[in-house]
């Protein structure tokens, strides 16, 4: 099941005293973070003594614990006899997400000029740069292919409410893009951006160092707890949703603006186990089934 | 109520921080010098928890309306009641009206200001710290602005039978210029060149003016890594790795240009390597660093990490012992 890339083994290394890292492997892997995502589920059902909490990410996870209640040595004992009982992925909690998105907006343009002296080509935009390293001309069908398929949420950190969105599709079919050279000072809340394979959402106004090509109209993080949705949640992404970007004009984009504002938006949510194992199968297949699965679930 | 006449520069409510949240994004927060803090909180009857003051650089000026007691730890700082200089590390009585201000520090970074009874501001998913970056927790998220009116708790014991409370100096650390910090290597050490490593064990690291809760960022030595094709997803530049969760006192090194530790507010996860982390017991060190200080880092066993927090529980037992023992005296003396 394990794919290119893949260590032959899970490396259990100390962050500290406080902290353990266990990487499956170097390079981002969907099968690999299926497979964690499980673990970590499972990590946290159990109630391992001495476990504060497990963090998964892309393709490792990271245990906080107490020390005092367990060596950490015992623990990486425990979560290794862990790993060989789940041999692969089973089937996934997880929610389909609508996230709408003004593609080439006028906030991120003018970040982009600002720093212009950080970016690799400031000639053109964040988005035609994206566009053209991945072999793009036109706008309209370089934003339809990058929206033709959910992103899975393989891990979520930086700041609260940051994901890290996959796009579902082979490595060989990755939308790439390097990071900025140096990095941005300021990247607007809510911008949509790319670097490597992942496509992000800045959760809050702050430093930045992805190409980016949009802004969502939605809210990913939410510390007042203004909407219904994130009410004690404050985050909107949890590692193994799958989000849907859709593409939105201005005025869409300004109607569902004035929705949050008034704290009365309701995300379009729709809760859907997943099942790794048909998905490798049939990439294509299942998710076409899941699609067809939710045009029935979508609420009238 | 404590009513804030002057912020300082950076003052902020802190507890002992927010746990089980790491995987959200939400970093601990919390005071960056855990043993200053507890110690203050332990001379004047508070639960360890309790929440008080972090001043940076630079402290508040402010009013209390009710009796209490108070204990200034951390850093070395001008600190005086009703403008009548007072020792730290030591609890004095707070009286309606009395006017605390807190000067510039002469040695360290971080003082702490803990109020007999705490600061009760709501707690926000179980803490009462602030996290600047995230707008969350302590009073709106953010630091205190002259002003402010923060409630203060109703102290355990009476504050009489804690007056003059104060600590064996032994206890005391005393803040230094050159910092000698232990770390634990490994995490993603194995990409970086052997040489690079050896580098980085020997350098004496200075503290650069990007020092702050999220992080220390400190000049030095450059690092190689070992050749090799980037795995997929990493990103084109070597110091680049599949994102990976980042522990509290990491030290990652993003272009193999810099060092950088990660302290309470830290970003939780992220696409830089990573070669070990700062031992718990040593983020009390860094927390008293500022900006041109030096630290050179200590590479240790696990098992030598664990004996120094081991050590460090100790000596917070025997302040917790000495200061039953003054409190019995003082009994026996009535």
């Amino acid at each position: 099941m394990e794919q290119g890339g893949a260590m032959s083994e899970t490396r259990y290394d100390y962050g500290g005293d406080e902290y353990l890292l266990v990487v499956f492997s170097e390079a981002m892997d969907l099968a690999i973070n299926f497979k964690l995502l499980s673990i970590c589920r499972e990590i946290e059902r159990r109630r391992i003594p001495g476990v504060i909490e497990v963090c998964p990410a892309n393709a490792s996870y990271l245990v906080h614990f107490r020390p005092e209640e367990t060596h950490p040595d015992a623990l990486i004992r425990t979560l290794k006899d862990l790993e060989r009982e789940i041999r692969s992925a089973e089937t996934l909690p997880s929610r389909l997400v609508d996230i709408p998105v003004l593609f080439d907006d006028p906030w991120t343009q003018e970040c982009a000029k600002r720093f212009a002296d950080r970016h690799q080509d400031p000639s053109v935009s964040n988005l035609e740069y994206l566009m053209r390293v991945n072999g793009y001309s036109s706008k309209e069908e370089f934003i339809t292919a990058y929206c033709d398929r959910p992103y899975w949420i393989s891990m979520v950190g930086f700041v609260p409410g940051t994901a890290w969105c996959y796009r579902m599709c082979p490595p060989e079919q990755a939308i790439q893009a390097p990071k900025y050279i140096r990095p941005r000072t300021d990247t607007p809340e809510r911008a949509v951006a790319h670097a490597g394979v992942f496509l992000c959402i800045y959760p809050v106004q702050g430093p930045g160092g992805y190409q980016m090509i949009g802004m969502s109209a939605v809210p990913v993080y939410d510390p007042e707890e203004r909407l219904p949705d994130l009410q004690g949640r404050y985050i909107l992404a949890s590692a193994g949703d799958r989000w849907q970007f859709r593409p939105i004009d201005m005025d869409e984009y300004r109607d569902i603006r004035s929705q949050v504002e008034a704290g009365s938006y309701r995300y379009r949510i729709i809760e859907q186990d997943f099942h790794p194992g048909e998905y490798m199968r049939d990439p294509e297949h299942y998710l076409k089934r899941l699609q067809e699965e939710t045009a029935h679930a979508e609420r009238p | 109520m404590l009513n804030v006449l002057e912020p300082g520069l950076l003052t902020t409510i802190q507890d002992l921080g927010r746990l089980h949240w790491y995987h959200i994004g939400m970093p601990p927060s919390g005071a960056l010098d855990n043993f200053a803090f507890r110690a203050g909180n332990l001379l004047v009857g508070n639960p360890e928890d309790a929440a008080g003051l972090e001043v940076t650089y630079s402290g508040p000026s402010f009013e209390v309306t009710s009796a209490g007691l108070i204990a200034v730890t951390g850093a070395d700082i001008a600190f005086t009641i009703n403008n009548q200089p007072a020792a730290q590390w030591r609890a004095h009585a707070l009286h309606p009206g009395d006017r605390v201000s807190l000067g510039g520090v002469r040695r360290g970074a971080r003082a702490y200001v803990c109020l007999a009874g705490g600061i009760t501001v709501s707690e926000r998913l179980g803490s009462r710290s602030t996290y600047m970056l995230g707008r969350f927790g302590g009073l709106d998220g953010r630091k205190l602005e002259a002003g402010d009116c923060l409630p203060l708790g109703t102290p355990h014991t009476s504050p009489d039978a804690m007056l003059g409370r104060t600590l064996d100096s032994a206890l005391i650390p005393v803040p230094q210029k050159e910092l000698e910090v232990r770390v634990v290597m490994g995490m993603c050490s194995h990409r970086v060149a052997p040489e690079s490593l050896r580098d980085f064990l020997a350098a004496n690291w200075e503290v650069s003016t990007e020092a702050d809760r999220i992080g220390y960022r400190l000049k030095g030595p450059t690092f190689e890594f070992n050749a090799g094709e980037q795995p997929f997803g990493a990103g084109a530049d070597p110091s680049n790795v599949v994102d990976l969760g980042y522990p509290i006192g990491s030290i990652q090194i993003p272009g193999g240009l810099e060092a950088i530790v990660l302290l309470n507010d830290a970003v939780t996860g992220g696409g830089y390597t990573t070669i070990g982390t700062v031992i718990t017991a040593d983020l009390d060190l860094i927390a008293q660093a500022s900006p041109g200080g030096h630290m050179r880092f200590h590479e240790v066993t696990i098992n030598e990490a664990l004996q120094a927090r081991r050590e460090r529980e100790a000596r917070l037992e025997l302040i917790r012992l000495e200061l039953g023992l003054f409190d019995q005296a003082g009994m026996l003396g009535q």
